[in-house]
């Protein structure tokens, strides 16, 4: 029998899925700043410590690198922690301890040891808290190996990737972008798992690829069905993990489609896209491109707090369809 | 302003600090800025509410005497940082709420030109070297503009706002303990107001007072009344002294309350009604040296009522102003990532 489907939030389906790992697991704790009777600052854990209690919904002090620190150290000894950062941007403050020590350890001790910690990073733009609130910095541990980085775009993603990041033996980072907490999906009952490392095709085309990350999927998906009342056939992958990244899915999608356009809200250069188009331009679906590739990324500058600027610095969904358009027409 | 010259007599000599470091006139208009502080906040909280102000805000109501005492010694080239609950800073350090609100607004008037917010807003021209997002983050950065001042011997002293919470972060340790080796002219004043966001000190830091950490650094500890402006001065003028003579830092604790919750999206679940109406009714800042002021001698209803009417037409004034100002062109929002070069 099916589970039961229901319709909750990004929000819930993560809290729902921290909750399963909870019951299923007593290692499994959580760690953060005012996750307990704030309920975390996106209401991410809500009332989880009503029901676990203060010793597995641990508030620490405002102490990002001990805090992560501290993390580390007990998934290196047996826990299961789910460390949540209030904002992605304040990993800056413990790179020393993701970088450095979880995404090594194991590799500098040949083995010996694993680190199965889970941390959970709320980023992007949007909600008008500027420059040090709304990055996107999910390329930045995309670079190092020995973490695996993930961005569910949808709540059913949410939860089942949150489940298979728990029940991974590696550091697992978990992108959240905050404007998809309140979105609404259908997210069935009970424990189950999304694989990390494997892309979603989210809509079937012909005649452009779109790989996009987090919220731009859904952008992607409102594009396409204008583009669709054009004539324009849009594929779209939801790349889902960053690290490891799942490239055969899209090769196999450009080899399909022939064209290629990325879309993510991190600033443009030296992400995401560059690495998804090199990636094409060394595999056998170079041969089948019809066209340059395209990547539409953030502006070149820190995330402003004036409403329309702030707009202005992430692909929105006309810009989407303007150079979905000009590529499948040629106009260059 | 004036009246209430009849104060300054002898009769000062019992009083306490400040009312016998400053002159009447000084003090009225030390009144005014906690006015004009707290009017700000409301102002901004009702645009905020209106959907006028976008993003989020830290209200630093309840706090302003802890602001205004730390800046009264300072002089106008004497620099601070401050924190995302900044904005009695930003006034108290010499700011004009028209250009605070413009920033609120967004516009291109505003001290950021629209591209910080509240939670950056800065007046660099008046030596806020700017609030901050990240918790801690200001405080080795005062720290460098301390050094600035003594490798270029420029007389300045610089003051470090922080939180009770921002003495968790690693940046608060490393920078006071390079403040001491190098005897830097900075001051670092913890406003400690109980909590950070939902975390009381009694949950998050392991000594009872925070000024207890100065030991660890071998720098002076204080801790003040935060909702006395008199008692906050004079620590703060001593501080200055000890960092223009070239003793080194000082680390203040200043004990208050901030009567709103930690931003916008607090629902208060980590301490009682009773305990925010207490602070509310019984220690609040501005009425504290409001009573002090009348009982002194210094001020009559009169002198407050004429002060209140003039907080709210500037407040009123700075909102208009900020409505009229133009907002940036979208094309521009690339601007300032670098310094323009010819
Ligand atoms: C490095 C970092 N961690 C967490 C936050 C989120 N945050 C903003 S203010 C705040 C509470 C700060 O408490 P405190 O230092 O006591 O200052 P207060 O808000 O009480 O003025 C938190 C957790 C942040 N902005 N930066
Ligand atoms: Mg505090």
């Amino acid at each position: 029998m099916d589970a039961m489907v229901r319709e909750l939030s990004y929000a819930q389906a993560i809290q729902e899925a921290m909750a399963i790992a909870m019951d299923m697991d007593e290692r499994v704790f959580l760690m953060g700043e005012d996750i307990g009777v704030y309920g975390g600052a996106f209401q991410v854990t809500g009332d989880l410590v009503e029901r676990f209690g203060t010793e597995r919904v641990i508030d620490t002090p405002i102490s990002e690198l001990g805090g992560a620190g501290v993390a580390v150290g007990a998934a290196l000894t047996g826990m299961r922690p789910i460390f949540e950062f209030q904002f992605s941007d304040f990993a800056t403050l413990a790179m020393e301890q993701i970088v450095n020590q979880a995404a090594k350890m194991r590799f500098m001790l040949g083995g010996e040891v694993s680190v199965p910690v889970v941390m959970r990073f709320p980023a992007g733009s949007g909600t008008g808290a500027a420059a040090q609130h709304s990055q996107s910095l999910e390329a930045w541990l995309g670079h190092v190996p020995g973490l695996k980085v993930i961005q569910p775009a949808t709540p059913y993603d949410a939860k089942g990737m949150l489940l298979a990041a728990v029940a991974d033996p590696d550091p697992v980072m978990i992108f959240e972008h905050k404007l998809l907490y309140k979105m609404k999906g259908p997210v069935p009952e009970g424990y189950y798992t999304v694989p990390i490392g494997k892309a979603d095709i989210r809509r079937e085309g012909r005649d452009l690829t779109i790989v996009a990350t987090s919220i731009m999927v859904q952008k992607a998906l409102d594009a396409a069905a204008v583009l669709e009342s054009e004539g324009i056939d849009v594929e779209i992958v939801d790349l889902r993990t960053i690290r490891p990244m799942d490239k055969q899915t899209v090769i196999d999608s450009v080899k399909k489609t022939s064209r290629l356009m990325c879309v993510y809200e991190a600033v443009k250069t030296l992400g995401i896209g560059a690495e998804v188009s090199a990636m094409i331009a060394e595999s056998e679906a170079f041969d089948y491109l019809d066209a340059p590739i395209v990547r539409l990324g953030g502006a070149e500058t820190p995330i402003p707090y004036n409403p329309e600027l702030e707009k202005a610095t992430v692909p929105q969904i006309p810009d989407i369809i303007t150079a979905a358009r000009d590529l499948v027409k040629g106009v260059r | 302003m004036a009246g209430a010259s009849k104060a300054v007599t002898d009769s000062r000599a019992n009083l306490p600090f400040v009312y016998r470091q400053y002159s009447a006139e000084q003090l009225r208009e030390v009144l005014y800025k906690m006015y004009l502080i707290r009017r700000f906040e409301e102002g901004a909280e009702e645009c905020y509410t209106r959907g006028l102000i976008h993003g989020t805000m830290h209200l630093s109501i309840g706090q302003e005497a802890s602001a205004m005492g730390i800046c009264m010694p300072l002089a106008e080239d004497d620099q601070i940082t401050s924190t995302h609950r900044g904005h009695g800073h930003c006034i108290a350090k010499g700011a004009e709420v028209k250009r605070m609100f413009a920033e609120f607004f967004g516009k291109t008037s505003g001290y950021c030109k629209g591209r910080g917010g509240s939670m950056h807003i800065a007046d660099v021209g008046k030596g806020n070297l700017g609030a901050n997002g990240i918790v801690g983050g200001g405080i080795p950065i005062a720290v460098g503009a301390a050094l600035s001042s003594k490798m270029m011997k420029t007389g300045k002293v610089v003051v470090s706002f922080f939180g009770d919470g921002a003495n968790n972060e690693g940046a608060f340790h490393e920078a006071l303990n390079m403040a001491a080796i190098w005897k830097l002219p900075v001051i670092f004043v913890c406003e400690n107001n109980g909590y950070g966001m939902s975390t009381s000190t009694a949950r998050s830091t392991a000594v009872k007072n925070i000024a207890e950490r100065a030991a660890a650094y071998s720098m002076p500890g204080v801790i003040v009344n935060g909702n006395i402006f008199s008692e906050v001065a004079e620590a703060s003028h001593q501080a200055v002294a000890r960092a223009r003579a070239g003793e080194g830092p000082t680390l203040i604790e200043s004990k208050t309350y901030r009567h709103r919750g930690h931003s916008k999206s607090d629902r208060n679940r980590y301490r009682t009604k009773e305990e925010i109406e207490d602070w509310m009714s019984n220690r609040d800042p501005i009425t504290l040296f409001e009573s002090e002021l009348r009982e002194f001698g210094f001020i009559d209803d009169k002198g407050i009522e004429a002060i209140r009417d003039a907080v709210a037409q500037e407040i009123a004034d700075g909102i208009e102003f900020a409505k009229a100002s133009p907002s940036p062109d979208v094309r521009d929002t690339g601007n300032y990532v670098y310094t323009e070069q010819a």
